[in-house]
């Protein structure tokens, strides 16, 4: 596993506490797991994700990610309704270890609450946690 | 030098019987028919099957080169945590294989099975005995399938109490199949975390315990190898909102005959006889997960049950709240004989010599490499203790490279990556059956990778190389797994 400096955070996504990221694309919300999880987790065999249509609340488990060493839940970062999800990855899960901000994202919700992206950490305050 | 069991020898490939088989080869004679032929109803007639045709070395040869590509516990020590992979004693198969017991036939009917069923009535007892319960079903086919069982009883026992009750306590020291059981059922988990010491305290179970809770579900010991001393306290408070406490006995190994579960809370608790009592595990054979209920659940345990009266025995079906059958006839018989012989065989004495030479062997290794592996929870442990790679990280060396290069030193490699409250986890059980001697040869295994790891850490990336096939490529078989022949 890598040394936090070796890590990339982008500055335009915001960071959950489990590890997940979001970024604002027009009126929706662009979800996935950010470097620091796909390091952790090692090699990505396997993505579930949800069904286009599904409702979440912040903070529910919305699908999971398995690696040789772990299945991992994942939690929404922000309410609302899945309107896409990254269909490429059943075929290349990979694409979560080699590019987890653009091509490796999950899925896109429509928010139900567009001001709880707000309260997720900036890079800044994500870092700080990682720090400890 | 010292010598570790692992060696290089010569290994055989071999095809599958499928490749080996040719036209007309046989392996058998039958011998000529003394009774006259007696046609088959021609609905029962159909396809010959389709075998492959082998001569009798061919199928010897077969067997004896796949068992050469195997590592059991027969050949090494075998220490792969929370599985308890002690050593089945010869005499288990001994008693299995009795024609009696052999021969049974399910539907032959209590009067011609009695002692088929007297088996069965006193392994219930006996482990009723050492787990302090009231009464035993045997039905269940393994540990999960136990929990199931044991989860349909308090859900049952729920509905027949007036209120159905939607949640379920998990730690996330319990062992991984809990919430599976408990979402069989309908509950939703609620997870909750072990304290800084690695055990449950009572206050976070007080503080999501309620009355829309069936319960919790406790492992004890649990999958860090720490026993929850606290489960009384625990037990209080789930029976004060009404709730039960579930026991997950897969790890009974530690505590027979000096901890009765039945008498510190614990409402039902499931057995794993492949484990705890020495019956075959893993490829070996079918497992047994027997459940043990006190009084108040006692009325849901499944059908049939089997039963004494005077001094004949017989299955009753007649008990309007139980669950029903949770197996086809009687559950594994095969593997109730074998458990039965062992607990016979060792007495209660040697069953609670048992746990306490696990107990001391788990401590001796805890002792023995804590300096060498990184040991999270620096506590006395019970039949397991669980270490995690950080010491190595320096070296870019994972819990995996160390555990694929004790292939190469002739150990099975431990647990590893569980339970998932230690990052990178490498949790060791030795079991009472391994020698003081295996045990430091072990011990020296371990201490000489963790050199290899600082002085040659390409090796240990590679490891192992002297099995027929090295290190594999999990991502790949994980991606792309191919699932036909």
């Amino acid at each position: 596993m890598k040394d936090l400096k070796d890590l990339n955070f982008p500055d335009d996504v915001k960071y959950t506490k489990d590890h997940e990221w979001a970024r604002k694309e027009g009126d929706l919300i662009t979800i996935g797991i950010d470097d620091y999880a796909q390091d952790q987790l090692g090699e990505i065999v396997f993505v579930e994700l949800p069904e286009i249509g599904a409702g979440f609340s912040k903070g529910d488990e919305f699908g999971s990610v398995e690696s040789v060493k772990a299945v991992s839940q994942i939690y929404i970062p922000v309410s609302g309704e899945v309107v896409e999800i990254n269909a490429g990855l059943e075929d290349a899960p990979e694409l979560v270890n080699q590019a987890c901000y653009t091509q490796g994202w999950l899925i896109r919700v429509k928010p139900s609450q567009a001001s709880e992206l707000d309260s997720l950490m900036d890079k800044a305050a994500y870092l700080d946690m990682l720090k400890g | 030098m010292i010598q570790q069991p692992g060696a290089s020898g010569l290994i055989f490939n071999e095809s599958l019987v499928w490749e080996k088989s040719r036209k007309g080869r046989c392996a058998m004679s039958l011998p000529k028919p003394d009774v006259e032929k007696s046609p088959l109803d021609a609905d029962l007639i159909g396809d010959a099957p389709n075998l492959p045709e082998l001569s009798e070395l061919d199928v010897v040869r077969h067997y004896t080169r796949l068992s050469q590509w195997n590592f059991g516990v027969d050949s090494g020590m075998y220490p792969l945590g929370s599985c308890t992979m002690k050593y089945n004693p010869k005499t288990n198969e001994v008693q299995a294989g009795r024609q009696g017991f052999a021969g049974a036939h399910p539907l032959a009917g209590d009067e011609f099975s009695q002692g088929a069923l007297a088996l069965m009535y006193q392994l219930e007892q006996s482990l009723a005995r050492i787990t302090g319960f009231q009464a035993v079903t045997l039905q269940p086919a393994a540990g999960a399938h136990g929990e199931l069982c044991g989860m349909l009883m308090i859900h049952a026992f729920h509905a027949k109490n007036g209120r159905q009750r939607a949640k379920i306590i998990i730690p996330d020291t319990a062992h991984g199949t809990n919430p599976a059981s408990a979402t069989l059922c309908g509950y939703e988990s609620v997870n909750i975390k072990s304290g800084p010491e690695g055990i449950l305290d009572p206050q976070t179970v007080a503080a999501v315990m309620d009355e829309d809770t069936a319960g919790i579900m406790v492992t004890n010991p649990n999958t860090l190898g720490l026993f929850e001393s606290n489960i009384k306290e625990i037990a209080d408070i789930v029976h004060a909102k009404g709730g039960l406490v579930y026991g997950d006995g897969a790890n009974m190994n530690a505590i027979m005959g000096i901890v009765k579960p039945g008498e510190i809370g614990i409402d039902v608790l499931h057995l794993n006889l492949h484990k705890t009592f020495s019956t075959p595990h893993g490829g070996g054979g079918p497992g047994s997960g027997p459940v043990a209920v006190g009084k108040t659940l006692e009325p849901f345990l499944p059908v049939p049950r089997v039963v004494k009266e005077l001094d004949t025995y017989r299955f009753i079906t007649d008990r309007p709240d139980s669950i029903g059958r949770i197996h086809t006839f009687y559950g594994h018989f095969g593997i109730m004989v074998r458990a039965y012989a062992y607990i016979l065989s060792m007495g209660a004495k040697g069953l609670t010599d048992a746990s306490r030479l696990a107990v001391l062997n788990a401590n001796y290794i805890k002792e023995s490499l804590k300096g060498t592996l990184n040991l999270p929870y620096d506590r006395p442990s019970m039949h397991e203790c669980v270490f995690n790679d950080e010491f190595q990280k320096e070296y870019h060396i994972t819990t995996m490279d160390m555990a694929k290069r004790l292939l190469d030193y002739g150990f099975h490699p431990p647990t590893v990556y569980f339970p998932l409250v230690v990052e990178g986890a490498f949790m060791v059980e030795p079991t009472e059956t391994e020698s003081k001697e295996d045990i430091d040869q072990f011990i020296r295994a371990v201490k000489s990778i963790a050199q290899e790891a600082k002085d040659n850490p390409e090796q240990l990336k590679k490891a192992p190389r002297l099995t027929k096939v090295t290190r594999l490529d999990e991502v790949l078989a994980a991606r792309k797994p191919c699932l036909r022949g």
